[in-house]
């Protein structure tokens, strides 16, 4: 690795003056420090993902995702998503429109409050509906009584699911609508547009790309969730198991194989988020230069 | 919270500000007042007994070292990694950058059995140090490791757009007084990067005390020795001790609140400075 | 210091932002590099700092060539655009900044700074940081920044763009005395002709990389050698049909000559308000503005539309009203050199007339 970078160099190391940069010996040695620390802590584990996963071969791989548990464990997992990701979108823009396009009081109060579950540990994430909905917990004996399953069921994995992924569209969103400003939405409402008509035909062509990476972030975590998820799933087979739980599990049974296989599907989700992230960001960059260069 | 300040001419201020504070309320206020509510119904003694057992201590002692160690080395390895994406052309420099992101979108319980199967004693580089006399996985190097992984790229994106919209005439400013590359690097361009540093520094520290699905598989999990707090929580509860688990977490939640309102500062600060500067 | 600019040229890409120049300034003097934005001045003043190293030429500081000496060595003082204050350094700490890199004193370096503040009238905000001082207070602070370290040239890249059109003036006037009261040589850059007009000493005019001319503001008023330079310096304009107008048949009149006009070297009115007026031809108001202290009358003759300043003490011309012209002198513009031509009528008026 670090030969062909030193090969590569040669011609463009650095795009500045030689005043403002530092000298080719210690460029060359900054990159490749740089370069060995992702490669140990980020792209090894990549690798080995993959490498174990295929260790016995393409049969064994196939087998060991296509298995009856694993299966239900997709479904479970693909569920949730399909529930909390709508859900929280819906959640982001809403907030995003009050917190970028109006003024009031408490507004930055509200925005810690919506940072919050980042802060919050997942353990603690699935925790606090354990509290609430657990046998011990405060609507527990109400729930009892009526025969309404939250905990070790679908309903309080989904719960936790949105609590951890709660923040990542309004993240997004509302920096990119307040640098936006009014301007547009209010003119439209002066050419005589009402509500949905303004947000579908003005804020939304706007904000469609940040939208997207907030989408599939929120989808990346929350199909990703293994903490919270773990606390209140209660680990059923074939019944509340989620992908990265059955990770868990197969690979505290020492069925590595199976468990980096199953793990393999998750390692692409999140390629396929990367590659979606680069996407974006080269779409919405080629849109700030269009409008600059037509503003200029 | 209530009534708009500027007369707006736009529509739905009520119905977005309304749904957004009952979601807010419903998912995560009442859950998380659940924990005060939960730790209300302990007497003080009880409470004091739960979060200052040596147990309990050790396991935040582990969690709080190895996440505040993880996130020094992030912040050197971070703006390293940020400096050279920034200032440098190098071949694949776009993909680097994308892999950057990886901690993020990768569930993390992926992250921990990767980890461990690299840094275990018959891993690839785990295998490096075992004639050395060296463990890395099941000790609080692994720990560490396994943070550092999970908080790189906090420290990288929250210094990678400060020091990509820094004048370079500050810089030249610099130069044109006589000062050579070091010198401009620790009197000038360090302090810029000072706000972001601290502010990376945080993130991965808050998010590296709570972290638990890619520790717990390298971690080894033993009491007093590689046993974090997070973990606690979730030992605590398989045994119902629910008052027990619930006393952890919210010593931890203090903690991770304190945290994020200093990020919050640090923040508000320097965006303040940059307005009027 | 003295500065030799010898057969310079600097590329980026393809564009040649500065094209083979070469020129002398001597010690002592404030020059401006005027010229229109692109036009490779902001590129020449960062080759002489080292912060840009030509592709082609040399440049001499003092008969000795600089071209591989870093910026660090050169002594020489820079005020940047937007001042590029460090942010994070108070005012005072800016100031010391290169002092302390010369490892100048303790005590020396406070004794500077002070005198610098005194100097430049800032003893009050030492202490404050840059983004609590006003811009004309930033300038003063890039100013003597740059002085501290006592270099022997100081360089200005558009010293006045970022501030404040009504402090601008006063500024120009305290940058004056200033440089003047130390007596070091500067070069600053402008796009503004007043600016370069009013403070410099002698001026280099550019455009598109190119070296138009060099001279004393009041030379170059007179007597623009290029196109370029005749058509940029004051209000001028370009004449459509300069062989229509009295006078100037014959200068004019041989091969593609085009001409360059402008408002002072005409005058426009009724016929016993004028110095030549059997010498002047027919022309038609177009416009007439309120400019403050004057009206300036657009008028058509022959196809031609001049500009003329006319006194508010006189009757004011109505559009539409038929009024006569006469044109004192024009530049007359030959392949690559402007002449300036006086209207002969004025001394040698027709005897038909008479």
């Amino acid at each position: 690795m670090a030969g062909a970078i030193h090969a590569e160099l040669r011609d463009a190391a650095s795009d500045r003056p030689a005043h403002a940069t530092e000298s080719r010996g210690v460029r060359i040695a900054l990159i490749a420090v740089a370069l060995l620390f992702l490669g140990l802590i980020i792209v090894l584990p990549l690798i080995s993902v993959i490498v174990e996963a295929l260790s016995q071969g393409w049969r064994v791989y196939v087998a060991s995702i296509t298995e009856k548990d694993a299966l239900s464990a997709l479904r479970l997992t693909l569920l949730t998503a399909a529930i909390a990701v709508p859900l929280n979108t819906l959640f982001g823009v809403a907030a995003a429109w009050a917190i970028a396009k109006f003024d009031f009081r408490g507004k930055n109060v509200l925005v810690t409050l919506i940072d919050l579950p980042f802060a919050v540990s997942p353990v603690i994430s699935g925790l606090i509906f354990v509290l609430l909905f657990g046998a011990q917990g405060l609507l527990g004996p109400w729930l009892a009584a009526h025969d309404v399953k939250i905990i070790f069921a679908l309903p309080g994995i989904v719960l936790a699911t949105i609590f951890v992924t709660f923040p990542f569209v309004a993240r997004e969103l509302i920096p990119l609508m307040q640098a936006q400003g009014v301007e547009e939405e209010e003119a439209a409402a002066t050419l005589g547009a009402k509500g949905w008509r303004i947000f579908w035909r003005v804020t939304l062509p706007n904000i469609k790309w940040g939208l997207l990476y907030g989408v599939i972030l929120c989808n990346a975590r929350a199909m990703g969730e293994f903490g919270a998820v773990s606390v209140v799933s209660g680990h059923i087979r074939g019944q509340t198991n989620t992908l990265p739980l059955h990770v868990e599990i197969l690979y505290n049974e020492y069925q590595f194989t199976a468990s980096f296989a199953v793990a393999s599907l998750l390692a692409l989700l999140a390629l396929v988020t990367l590659v979606v992230k680069a996407i974006v960001e080269w779409k919405s960059g080629q849109r700030r230069t269009d409008t600059e260069g037509g503003a200029g | 919270m209530k009534g708009s300040g500027k007369a707006s001419v736009l529509p739905g201020f009520g119905l977005s500000l309304g749904f957004t504070v009952l979601y807010l309320s419903l998912i995560v206020i009442i859950p998380l007042a659940s924990v005060l509510i939960k730790t209300a119904g302990m007497s003080f003694s009880e409470f004091w007994a739960a979060v200052t057992n040596a147990r309990v201590l050790a396991a935040y002692k582990i969690s709080f070292l190895t996440a505040l160690l993880a996130a020094a080395v992030n912040v050197v390895f971070g703006l390293l990694v940020a400096w050279v994406l920034v200032r440098y052309r190098f071949p694949g420099k776009r993909l680097v950058d994308s892999i950057v992101d990886l901690p993020f979108a990768l569930p993390t319980a992926v992250a921990g059995i990767a980890l461990t199967s690299i840094y275990a004693p018959t891993g690839w580089i785990g295998s490096l140090f075992e004639p050395l006399g060296i463990k890395i996985a099941y000790t609080p190097i692994g720990i560490t490791i396994a943070l550092i992984f999970i908080g790189l790229p906090f420290v990288v994106r929250t210094v990678q757009p400060v020091l990509q919209d820094l004048d370079q005439d500050v810089e030249e400013a610099a130069v044109m007084l006589g000062a050579y590359r070091w010198r401009t690097f620790r009197k000038v361009i360090l302090p810029e990067l000072a706000a972001p540093l601290m502010t990376g520094f945080a993130l991965a520290f808050a998010r590296g005390i709570g972290e638990y699905g890619s520790v717990v598989f390298i971690s080894g999990n033993m009491p007093m020795k590689t046993e974090i707090a997070p973990l606690l929580i979730m030992t605590k509860l398989e045994q119902f001790d629910y008052e027990g688990a619930t006393a952890i977490a919210l010593v931890m939640l203090i903690i991770s609140f304190a945290l994020l309102l200093v990020i919050n500062y640090m923040q508000w600060r320097y965006s303040r400075r940059l307005k009027t500067g | 210091m003295r500065i030799e600019v010898r057969n310079v040229t600097k590329r980026f890409g393809n564009l040649k932002a500065v094209d083979n120049v070469s020129f002398t300034i001597e010690e002592g003097k404030l020059i401006g590099l005027l010229g229109p934005s692109g036009g490779g001045k902001s590129t020449l003043l960062r080759m002489i700092a080292g912060l840009e190293k030509p592709d082609e030429g040399d440049i001499i500081l003092d008969g000795k060539r600089v071209n591989d000496v870093p910026p660090q060595k050169r002594g020489i003082g820079f005020v940047f655009q937007n001042y590029a204050l460090f942010r994070h350094m108070t005012v005072f700490e800016n100031i010391a900044f290169g002092l302390e890199v010369k490892k100048v004193k303790k005590a020396e370096i406070r004794e500077r700074v002070n005198e610098l503040l005194k100097l430049v009238g800032l003893e009050g905000v030492a202490k404050r940081y840059p983004h609590q001082l006003s811009g004309g207070q930033r300038q003063r602070v890039a100013f003597a920044r740059a002085l501290a370290p006592r270099p022997n040239l100081l360089l200005l890249d558009e010293p006045f763009a970022a501030i404040d059109a009504k402090v601008r003036k006063e500024l120009r006037t305290w940058l004056k005395e200033m440089i003047e009261a130390i007596g070091i040589t500067s070069i600053f850059v402008t796009h503004d002709q007043d600016e370069a007009v009013e403070v410099a000493d002698e001026m280099l005019i550019f455009s598109n990389g190119r070296l138009e001319q060099q001279g004393s503001p009041i030379e170059i008023y007179r007597h623009p050698k290029t196109p370029f330079v005749a058509s940029f310096i004051g209000e001028s304009r370009v004449l459509q049909h300069p062989e229509r107008l009295f006078g100037f048949e014959e200068a004019v009149g041989r091969g593609d000559k085009s001409a360059i006009i402008r408002p002072e070297f005409v005058e426009v009115g009724r016929e016993r308000e004028l110095s030549y007026p059997r010498s002047a031809q027919p022309g038609i108001v177009r416009q007439s503005y309120f400019r403050g202290a004057h009206l300036e009358v657009e008028v058509e003759v022959e196809g031609n539309r001049l500009v003329a300043y006319r006194s508010l003490d006189r009757e004011p011309l109505r559009p539409g009203e038929e009024v006569l012209v006469f044109i004192h002198r024009l530049y007359v513009l030959d392949g690559s050199s402007a002449v300036l031509v006086e209207n002969p009528l004025k001394t040698d008026p027709l005897p038909v007339h008479i």
